[in-house]
């Protein structure tokens, strides 16, 4: 009773910072009290954000409490088990797979590994969803692979293969491959996770640079703080299965939310600790 | 105990859901255009021609095993006259068909699951969705189509090699003349039993390569689960090609 009674606050507390900020703003993806459980395992509990146009959000929070599985919420590569996703005004809550492409055009995801095609070469992965969904000739498309590369610091590299990629190279030709298509959103999956700080400084450094070059709207999962603070625009804390805090990246340093400061202050701790 | 058998009973309908809704989707996919053409020629190479020397190796020497065996076991009853008939009968009808399939079964179908399977656990197939292209289209469509029309003409082949293999030993070690032989295969073999020995391999190339597909897009769980999704499909697969041989036998029995 009492950890149901905790739940529904924390949902209050969510709707109510969300509701203070969506007057003025343009929402782009909207969650609406979305649950979702694998198993016994419940993950999302009544989770509720607004994206909004232009913005770098942060999603924040420990591993395994759903970060990931929001980001594959808004592709719409899940279903919630209750509750709407809404992008751009459309419920895509109960669309069949077939209605999702468009979508998912408005999209560009970069998956946790890179998740790059291994049968193919970088150029090949980058051309893949010109291929599939513009009819530009074989020269304009190799003119498109070229220009993505150099966006991501990687030109000349059109004829390796994945496996001859280092991770931060494999994350920076997801990227290319993501944003390719000139989505409306670039959602981001642990990007600075697994790389060594330059490199995770570098992918930070991409990461606003295609957000001033692309002019798009953001989301990145993390549990990098520094990356946080360094690219984001505002802080989205998710804590069994719920968004617990929503805010700037000024209002998290001097948040009261106990559960955010134990985190930020732990994640500071652990990122100060030498190696 | 009574629980278990509950959950493996659950297990086993919620498989064989999954697998007829896959069946429905790739045969909803491969009629939408554009046909990946492409994808299908790769796929033939690689699931045909490739499994060219498995099958041949295999058929040969069943042929010639066959032939001996024969000639010993019947001995007593003038079996060598008989041998042509006893090795196209045996090869067309069920040997070629069931022992390709189960070859094939295991060569492609460990596979087509370790390709899936390893591209599920790295996100490969939500790239593909995320990328807006339906994996089914782009991964099942074209690897069911080539096994279950690859399937068939390595049967065919494997039956000519195993029937040159009987003729091997016919000539080489039963002092028959191949004339002879040859002319027991031809009389002996009508329509009705290559057909029901073909006939058969459309069915089980379908199967495996759907079992394949859909373990493979079912596996979670890194290498280790790539590992156990192979192995799944191998045991999956010989035993569905040996429970649908005994259904299609009757079946074509009744037809033809």
């Amino acid at each position: 009773m009492s950890e149901n009674s905790t739940v529904t606050d924390r949902r209050e507390f969510t709707r109510e910072t969300t509701d203070r900020r969506s007057h003025a703003r343009d929402v782009f993806v909207s969650f609406v009290d979305v649950h979702k459980a694998y198993g016994r395992k419940k993950v999302l509990q009544g989770a509720s954000l607004d994206v909004y146009r232009g913005e770098v959000l942060v999603i924040l929070g420990g591993s395994g409490t759903g970060k990931s599985v929001t980001l594959r919420h808004m592709l719409g590569l899940e279903a919630p088990d209750a509750g709407r996703v809404i992008v751009e005004g459309q419920d895509i809550t109960d669309y069949e797979e077939e209605d999702l492409y468009e979508v998912r055009k408005k999209f560009g995801m970069l998956f946790q590994s890179g998740a790059l095609f291994d049968s193919m070469s970088v150029a090949d992965n980058i051309a893949y969803p010109l291929k599939e969904h513009t009819s530009l000739s074989e020269e304009e498309r190799r003119a498109l692979v070229k220009e993505k590369l150099e966006l991501v610091n990687l030109p000349d590299s059109e004829n390796l293969m994945p496996v001859d990629l280092s991770g931060g190279m494999r994350k920076r030709v997801g990227l290319a491959r993501a944003v390719v298509l000139n989505p409306t959103v670039i959602l981001y999956d642990e990007p600075t996770t697994g790389l060594d700080p330059i490199t995770a400084h570098k992918i930070n450094e991409l990461i606003l640079g295609l957000q001033s070059k692309l002019n798009v709207t953001s989301v990145v999962v993390t549990h990098d703080i520094q990356s946080a603070f360094t690219v984001g625009d505002r802080i989205a804390f998710l804590n069994e299965g719920v968004f617990e805090w929503v805010g700037t990246m000024q209002e998290a340093r001097a948040s009261e939310n106990q559960m955010l400061r134990d985190f930020l202050k732990a994640s500071a701790v652990v990122s100060a600790q030498p190696v | 105990m009574l629980t278990r058998s509950r959950e493996a009973s659950r297990e086993a309908l919620v498989y064989l859901g999954g697998i007829s809704s896959l069946t429905a989707q790739t045969v909803r996919q491969t009629f939408r255009r554009p046909f990946p053409v492409h994808l299908l020629m790769v796929q033939f190479d690689q699931i045909g021609v490739r499994s060219l020397s498995i099958v041949a190796i295999t058929a040969l020497f069943i042929g010639m095993v066959l032939a001996l065996q024969t000639a010993y076991s019947l001995a007593d009853f003038g079996g060598k006259l008989f041998i042509g008939k006893v090795v196209s009968l045996s090869l067309v009808r069920e040997l070629a068909p069931v022992l390709m399939s189960l070859m094939v079964g295991g060569r492609v179908g460990a596979g087509i699951t370790a390709e899936i399977g390893t591209m599920k656990v790295t996100e490969q197939i939500d790239a593909l969705r995320a990328l807006a292209t339906n994996p089914v289209r782009k991964l099942v469509v074209p690897k069911v189509l080539a096994t279950t029309l690859m399937l068939p003409l390595l049967t065919v082949i494997a039956c000519a090699l195993g029937i040159a293999g009987g003729l091997i030993i016919a000539v080489a070690n039963l002092n028959l003349s191949a004339n002879f032989y040859m002319r027991s295969v031809i009389t002996t073999l009508h329509y009705n039993d290559i057909a029901s020995g073909v006939g058969k391999t459309f069915f089980f190339g379908f199967v495996i390569a759907l079992i394949a597909c859909y373990n493979g897009l079912q596996t979670s769980g890194g290498a280790d689960g790539v590992g156990r999704a192979t192995t799944a499909t191998v045991v999956t697969a010989s035993i569905s090609i040996l429970i649908l041989d005994f259904f299609l036998t009757k079946l074509f029995l009744l037809i033809t």
